[in-house]
């Protein structure tokens, strides 16, 4: 007999060696996650996937699925701790949506969307961060990474490259490009790499391709990133 | 019928396009006008805000003036809003903050393209720069925000018809943008 996790009072298997993330996902249950992607290796850092597991808090993504844990995820408390995770990440960034070619394809605003985030509640960073626009194809700008480390991940994990990393701590954290001069000209990134198409924000762009899709019929102009999370991840984590 | 409820509007570091957007509401706008009266906005032009129900503040705070008006709107008014983006977290005219206050002033009046007699402004009415453009809520409380740029014309509409008929205003997801 399968064994079974409960998330909010629903009944759900899970394999030996599963994730609460991707059981949860597997039985189409969306947890909201931003630094989490089924092909990579869990990060943990966003939090975003925090739920009450037996009465304390864990990452989703990173926490083991074991028999008998009763996991609250959709409470209201654990909506807003979410709502204030994704508020920070807006101002500690420069997120001026209006002007961002990823707008209405961005995960980050989806999450904000999905969470019914009207505002960024904290004063304002407006750190100056820098864009590498060195390379002919991809485009880089700092002001807009969440520090999620999937371009990290899929660099290092399917690309085999380990094109990026990141450096340093605070409001100066900042992904750093491996390449004698630091931009990413010199790199040795392809434009069909896995690391450049999977930024869940603005901050990887493939030059030349942002308004192929006119703003309002973007993805998230249309579906809530729940329908999406699970329609395009439950598949890898099912397997 | 109750009183009306008294509606004022500005547009501070903002580009008028939430008004627009307001305008956008059409034919609906006379069912509005039954149940809102106009205090300081673009449409009455009234100078000074009085005692109002509702300040809609679009733009962020870029100058002297802009805070000026700021505490006088929330002075006066009962619900303060935030329209869109700008007002919000200052939107695309914040854009300026990564530069020096001096650079901007520089390419605008003096180095830009095709500029002929350059001088940076100096008179004394001009509201002084902040050297920073910053959301309306970091200089007043605000009771309530309009995300988008501009909030859609059902994103207002939606907002006053909860208010009007008592319910705490609450956006479905397709009214949400940040765009
Ligand atoms: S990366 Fe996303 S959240 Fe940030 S500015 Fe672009 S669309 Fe907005
Ligand atoms: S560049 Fe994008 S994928 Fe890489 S760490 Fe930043 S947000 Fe994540
Ligand atoms: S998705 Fe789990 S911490 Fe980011």
């Amino acid at each position: 007999m399968s064994k079974t996790i409960r998330i909010d009072g629903k009944e759900i298997p899970f394999e030996e060696g599963q994730t609460i993330m991707e059981a949860a996902s597997a039985a189409d249950v969306y947890i909201p996650h931003l630094c989490h992607h089924p092909d990579y290796t869990p990060h943990g850092s966003c939090k975003l996937c925090s739920v009450q597991v037996n009465g304390r808090n864990c990452t989703a993504c990173t926490f083991p699925a074991l028999e008998g844990q009763d996991i609250i995820s959709q409470s209201q408390e654990l909506q807003e701790d979410r709502q204030r995770i994704t508020q920070m990440l807006f101002v500690e960034g420069n997120h001026f949506c209006p002007g961002c070619e990823k707008t209405g394809n961005c995960q980050l605003q989806a999450v904000g969307y999905y969470l019914n985030m009207l505002d960024n509640h904290f004063p304002h960073f407006y750190a100056r961060r820098e864009m590498d626009a060195s390379h002919p194809d991809i485009l880089i700008d700092h002001n807009r990474c969440i520090f999620c480390n999937l371009c990290v991940r899929a660099s290092r994990e399917k690309d085999g490259k380990n094109v990026f990393a990141i450096s340093g701590r605070g409001i100066n954290k900042r992904l750093v490009v491996n390449s004698s001069s630091g931009q990413l000209k010199d790199s040795d990134i392809d434009v069909n790499d896995s690391a450049v198409h999977i930024c869940p924000t603005g901050a990887i762009l493939i030059k030349r391709q942002g308004f192929r899709v006119p703003i309002g019929q973007r993805i998230y102009d249309h579906h809530q990133i729940d329908e999406v999370a699970l329609e395009q991840e439950s598949e890898s984590h099912g397997r | 019928m109750a009183d009306k409820i008294r509606v004022a509007t500005t547009s501070l570091a903002g580009c008028f396009g939430c008004h627009m957007s307001l305008l956008d509401i059409d034919e609906r706008m006379l069912q509005l006008v039954d149940l809102v009266e106009f205090d300081r906005s673009p449409i009455t032009d009234i100078e000074h805000c009085t005692n109002c129900d509702i300040g809609l503040i679009e733009g962020g705070v870029c100058n002297s003036e802009n805070v000026h008006v700021l505490r006088e709107f929330r002075k006066n008014c009962k619900i303060l809003v935030a329209v869109g983006a700008c007002a919000i977290n200052g939107g695309l005219p914040a854009i300026r903050n990564y530069m020096a206050l001096e650079d901007c002033l520089k390419e605008a009046y003096i180095d830009g393209i095709g500029i002929e007699n350059a001088q940076i402004p100096s008179d004394p009415e001009l509201p002084l720069l902040l050297d920073q453009v910053h959301p309306i809520h970091e200089v007043v409380k605000v009771d309530y925000f309009l995300p988008g740029c501009p909030p859609s014309a059902d994103v207002f509409w939606t907002f006053f018809t909860d208010l009007l008929e008592g319910r705490q205003p609450k956006l479905p997801y397709e009214l949400v943008h940040y765009d």
